[in-house]
């Protein structure tokens, strides 16, 4: 067992080790125009480096010993992927390189290009954000809505429903007329795409819950907006977050599509103009920029979901 | 009255009130195919100021809509319940009820939960709250923090009727409370909800399937009976407390209710 162990902690320096010496050996495929790049080797270094303070780390420290045991093959099998890659495009060839760049190509341009990189980043989230928190917020009162009043319900739920399922995308141009500013129009069609799926959780989650739960309420001498800070909120609050993931992912698609069709900068445009001009290294660097803006956005949604739903560890796992 | 140091908030003045008076009341519901359905016919009763009652009965006689009639969760299709002389319209904290599923709020820790009363009608009180007295009484103490879900069903149904005793309500009413616990839970239970009765001096109005459970807590037993629904017999239980299931008085009553039940 002890054995094991050790076997999987050494595994991700190991595997960057052997990518290194590969890089290093083998001559580069003479078709390919490679200018004198250290980044890949130094990209390796660096993480030869961290995971051999991370092994010395462990022996003391039995939290980070877990943790990293438990990604060890997943963080090796992404580099064992990575070495894989660069053999293919780098070394031998083997697909058409003006599409598929080799990684140091790649980094390349996050250090030639940052500046422009960063500038659509952060255009992007500022779109992003005033997007989703609008979109959320207004998804979060209609839902209320809906879902708590029977009056507001019979006028609101058929709006919901009718406007809600067509694509976000599609007032790309109505939304250009409408609002003064490129800007505003795409902030409303990415809050659009994060209302719909918003609204429909928080009111289904609201219409789901026990009906008892409030019996119990009005027998306590609970008045009706009490009833629905206390109960009808917090109950449908699993459910409210269902809906923010979902138009999260969605306001991601719509974003990306808004910038590629009429914004001016954003993550997107950089994209979809990099392809234009055929500089894929490009692309793959944008695209990597959006992966991670995603999953971050959404690794800090989860954070917030888990400090907020305690109550439910145990109830449901996830 | 107050224990512990806590002075106790909200709490009904005349502990002498809490009687309920059914005038003719009747239920009938209309079931989706149009069909009415009688639940309740023409129940005329008294119930005095902390007496323990039980409604017993077969199922879909009534009993826990006459519950809800008295809570005021539904209201009767004709005739009129009264507590202490007032019509009862709708819920109120004075008619507390507990279900036979606990139905905690379960993103609320424990403490929140029994507080919930105190805090919906705005008289909860930071500093000096009964909150503590009720987790002391039902023997809680320590699990303030906790959730729902980290206690025992026995444990929860305690937190349940802290939660609804806390308003200090004139009439409690008991949808089956202990009828989804095990054996062993349940008579301590029976034993516990006699103790806070006999403290609070609250009306208490129980539904129950169990004929020991009726005969060892009630004053008074309403055996109820199905088309027409209403109440067949009263029966008084004029047994010392606490009482001995093996008595032959306790068992004589058990085959008296047994009888009247078969019909």
């Amino acid at each position: 067992m002890k054995k094991h162990l050790n076997f999987e902690l050494l595994l991700p320096l190991f595997v960057t080790v052997v990518a290194l010496v590969l890089h290093k050996t083998i001559p580069n495929n003479k078709d390919i125009l490679y200018r004198n790049y250290n980044y890949f080797s130094n990209l390796l270094i660096i993480l030869i480096i961290i995971f051999s303070v991370l092994i010395i780390v462990a022996k003391f420290n039995t939290k980070i010993k877990k943790t990293y045991t438990y990604k060890s093959r997943l963080i090796a099998g992404a580099i064992f992927l990575l070495c894989i890659y660069n053999l293919i495009t780098l070394k031998f060839n083997l697909i058409p390189e003006v599409y598929f760049p080799y990684p140091d190509k790649v980094i390349n341009v996050f250090f030639r290009d940052y500046k422009l990189l960063l500038k659509c980043l952060l255009h992007s989230l500022r779109l992003l954000f005033t997007g989703v928190i609008s979109g959320g917020i207004a998804g979060i009162i209609t839902g209320v809505c809906v879902g708590w009043s029977k009056k507001l319900n019979y006028w609101l739920a058929p709006l919901v429903k009718f406007i809600g399922p067509i694509p976000a995308t599609i007032w790309i141009p109505i939304a250009l007329v409408v609002f003064p500013t490129s800007f505003g129009a795409s902030a409303f069609i990415v809050a659009l795409s994060m209302w719909f799926p918003t609204s429909l959780m928080t009111s289904s989650g609201i219409q789901n819950l026990e009906k008892s739960y409030f019996e119990v309420a009005k027998t306590l001498g609970s008045p009706n907006y009490y009833q629905l800070l206390r109960i009808a909120i917090p109950g449908a609050l699993p459910s409210i977050f269902t809906g923010f993931f979902n138009g999260i992912t969605s306001s991601f698609i719509t974003l990306i599509t808004a910038e590629m069709i009429g914004v001016k900068y954003g993550i997107g445009w950089y994209v979809n103009w990099q392809r234009e001009v055929m500089s894929f290294a490009n692309v793959y660097a944008g695209l990597i920029v959006i992966g991670v803006m995603c999953s971050l956005v959404l690794t800090i949604m989860f954070r917030v979901r888990d400090k907020l739903l305690t109550w439910q560890k145990g109830v449901i796992n996830w | 009255m107050a224990k512990g140091g806590y002075k106790l908030v909200g709490c009904i003045e005349d502990i002498k009130s809490g009687s309920l008076e059914a005038i003719g009341v009747s239920k009938i519901f209309t079931s989706v195919d149009g069909n009415e359905v009688v639940a309740l016919s023409e129940m005329n009763f008294k119930i005095n100021p902390g007496e323990f009652v039980s409604l017993i009965g077969p199922s879909g006689c009534g009993k826990t809509t006459l519950l809800r009639l008295i809570a005021g969760l539904d209201k009767p299709s004709s005739g009129k319940i009264l507590l202490d002389g007032n019509e009862i319209k709708s819920t109120s904290y004075e008619r507390g009820l507990v279900f036979q599923n606990p139905k905690l709020y379960p993103w609320l820790t424990i403490y929140e939960n029994i507080a919930f009363g105190l805090k919906a009608r705005r008289v909860f009180n930071k500093d000096n709250n009964e909150v503590v007295y009720f987790i002391d009484l039902i023997g809680l103490r320590g699990f303030e923090k906790s959730y729902p879900h980290h206690i025992s069903g026995g444990m929860a149904q305690r937190v349940a009727l802290a939660r609804a005793l806390i308003n200090h309500p004139k009439v409690l009413l008991l949808d089956e409370p202990l009828g989804a616990l095990d054996a062993f839970t349940r008579i301590n239970m029976q034993d516990e909800i006699i103790r806070i009765w006999k403290e609070r001096k609250t009306t208490m109005v129980m539904v129950t399937h169990d004929v020991d459970e009726a005969i060892y807590m009630s004053d008074r037993i309403f055996v109820m009976t199905p088309r027409p629904a209403k109440v067949e017999k009263i029966i008084e239980v004029n047994l010392d407390r606490p009482r001995n299931r093996d008595s032959s008085d306790f068992i004589n009553l058990r085959n008296e209710i047994l009888r009247i039940m078969k019909f």
